[in-house]
């Protein structure tokens, strides 16, 4: 028998029991399509919390002085463990490299502000102006500090909004002078009010200069050296070029610590992504299912087709060519099934999308590709016992039989 | 050379505990484009016998040589070639495909062969043609009446021009005036050349024969003129 015979014969002995090839066809594509809408809803939500991620600053790589171990015990950090400092200018170096877009030094510290003889204490954070892009805050009035301006604009500074309000009251602060320490400063901007981040309170933090803040703590090493890498794709590149950098600097001594926030992403990115396999687990039960219920309506046609079997015995047909012809049907239904289900799934997804705008309810490339090739294995795997009772049936016994 | 010879064939069933002789000590031998009425009442072996002839049952022991090879040492798929190129069926109950039309019944065979479609739906044409059922090659077995069902069966099991019709009561489910219409298709074809054997507990249909072969609790009891 040619293949495409076989191919023919089964389709025609498919769509000759038209309600027997449509709950198949059904319950295959349910299953199906429960996977690619599961997991399009598993992979949305991974993809949302990246995204929400990304836009509070996710290529950030951030550099801590001296080394952490993480790795044991090694002999090389025994002999030489000085600590550098790292310092503005090791910030300006880095913000050179090429898969680097901007970088912010920080300096950190607590002291009193005073204004009209309210006294308060305040975290100061000392900085650059490329600080506010970094961190993608918005500054309420006025503006932050100005770009790489040294000497004459070193006092002045940037109150969060808490600050502002508690120093100032209903006083307008813009261009107002008050005191941090022993210093005097002229409030130039205010921060739009943003909440947590990062573990600190960014409503109250008065911002100064880098070189002011180190001034006032009598100190040349900064806390962190903040670095957005140019996309979320060069976050590593831009890791491993500032290592280079600061050990080329530090007198090719790796004294410095190279984190990155996509690390923290990265562990967020995997458990929704297991969650992901875990409803795609689920789903697949439903195809497994299916696939015995393929069995089932398989066994069924098999011994409503008796006579049918036993003619093409009679006929000449010899016993694997009767179990291609079963396989083939099966393999046809389920491969139906599998893309009906593809299709009901993805017009899921999209009416998923439409009603949740923020779920980008894509389903992963994976997800399609394995319960299509679930469907189509279980279908083959449940249509071999039927297709080999078929094949075994005793012609005479087939034939006596009406 | 005869066409069929059968030395010593036994068919033993197991039903429970008790054995069936189906067939005992069965000798016979059949020449090429003899008309052979095998009769005897039910449970007499005939239709074991037929069974036999057409490969879908093993002897338990004996031989049958067909065209003076060894069939019973075939292994199933070599039966089943022997089948689709020498042996063409009817049937007292048809088996037509109920799904398949009239011209897609008699196609079967031919596809089962591997013969190209363009080929298939040639002869297909003719046969259909031939029987007089052109009008009828696109009815399926349901639209068609007893006797239809029947010429379809027929031009089905002579279309890869076999060597031998083995027929099981072919006027079993047709009316006297249809069932005479099929019988002389049979014996018209026999009268081409083709061996006829037909199955039959009716007298009047056995007594058509050029020769009967009686049976009788498994043992052929009376044979009339052995080839």
């Amino acid at each position: 028998m040619r293949p495409a015979d076989v191919l023919r014969f089964a389709a025609g002995s498919a769509t000759g029991s038209p309600l027997r090839t449509f709950l198949m066809v059904l319950a295959m594509s349910i299953g199906v399509a429960a996977v690619v809408v599961l997991t399009a809803l598993g992979d949305g939500a991974r993809r949302y919390v990246v995204n929400e991620f990304s836009s509070l600053g996710s290529n950030l790589v951030i550099v801590l002085p001296g080394r952490s171990e993480t790795g044991g015990f090694n002999p090389a950090n025994a002999i030489t463990g000085t600590t550098r400092d790292l310092t503005v200018e090791d910030a300006a170096a880095v913000a050179r490299a090429p898969s680097v877009l901007r970088t912010a030094p920080l300096t950190i510290g607590t002291s009193e502000a005073t204004y009209g003889g309210k006294l308060m204490d305040v975290t100061i954070v000392g900085t650059t102006a490329d600080y506010l892009a970094i961190r993608r805050m918005e500054v309420a009035q006025g503006r932050f500090l100005p770009a790489a301006n040294l000497g004459q604009s070193m006092s002045v500074a940037v109150l969060g909004a808490k600050i502002r309000d508690e120093l100032f009251g209903a006083e307008p602060a813009l261009g107002r002078m008050f005191r941090v320490g022993d210093r005097r400063y002229r409030v130039i901007g205010v921060m739009a009010a943003s909440g947590q981040g990062l573990g600190m309170n960014a409503d109250e933090v008065v911002v100064l200069p880098v070189e002011a803040a180190q001034a006032m703590f009598n100190t040349n090493t900064l806390f962190r050296i903040m670095v957005e890498a140019k996309g979320r794709e060069s976050i590593q590149r831009a890791r491993k070029e500032t290592l280079e950098i600061l050990m080329a600097r530090h007198d090719g001594e790796e004294d410095v610590t190279v984190i990155t926030q996509d690390a923290v992403l990265a562990t967020f990115d995997r458990i929704l992504g297991v969650l992901t396999y875990g409803v795609a687990g689920i789903a697949g039960i439903s195809l497994a299912v299916a696939g015995i219920l393929v069995m089932n309506v398989m066994l069924v046609s098999v011994t409503q087709r008796t006579g049918e079997i036993g003619l093409m015995k009679a006929l000449g047909a010899p016993g694997h060519t009767i179990r291609n012809a079963f396989l083939t049907e099966a393999a046809l239904l389920s491969a139906t099934g599998a893309i009906v289900g593809y299709l009901i799934g993805q017009a899921g997804a999209f009416a998923l999308r439409l009603a949740l705008p923020t779920l980008p309810a894509y389903a992963p490339g994976w997800a399609v590709i394995a319960a299509l090739g679930t469907a189509l294995a279980t279908g083959l795997l449940f249509g071999v016992m039927p297709a080999n009772r078929a094949a075994r049936l005793d012609a005479v016994q087939a034939l006596s039989k009406r | 050379m005869s066409l069929i010879e059968l030395t010593g064939i036994e068919r033993v069933f197991t039903l429970g505990d008790s054995e069936v002789h189906a067939l005992r000590a069965l000798d016979l031998s059949i020449g090429t484009g003899e008309y052979v009425a095998i009769m005897g009442p039910s449970g007499s072996g005939k239709s074991t016998l037929l069974n036999l002839l057409g490969l879908l049952d093993r002897p338990n022991a004996g031989t049958y040589r067909l065209e003076g090879r060894d069939v019973t040492t075939l292994s199933g798929e070599e039966q089943a070639q022997v089948r689709r190129e020498r042996i063409g069926f009817v049937f007292q109950s048809f088996h037509l495909v109920p799904r398949l039309t009239a011209a897609e019944n008699i196609t079967l065979p031919m596809m089962l062969a591997g013969i190209v479609a363009a080929e298939r739906n040639e002869r297909a044409a003719r046969a259909l043609a031939d029987y007089g059922l052109t009008d009828r090659a696109d009815h399926r077995p349901d639209q068609l009446s007893g006797g239809q069902r029947q010429r379809v069966a027929i031009a089905r099991a002579t279309i890869m021009r076999p060597a031998m019709i083995l027929a099981d009561e072919p006027t079993g489910n047709l009316d006297r005036a249809t069932g005479e219409d099929v019988m002389e298709l049979l014996e018209g074809l026999n009268a081409g050349g083709v061996t006829l054997i037909v199955v039959t507990h009716d007298p009047v249909l056995g007594s058509r024969a050029r020769r009967r072969v009686m049976m009788e609790d498994g043992r052929k009891v009376e044979d009339t003129g052995a080839a």
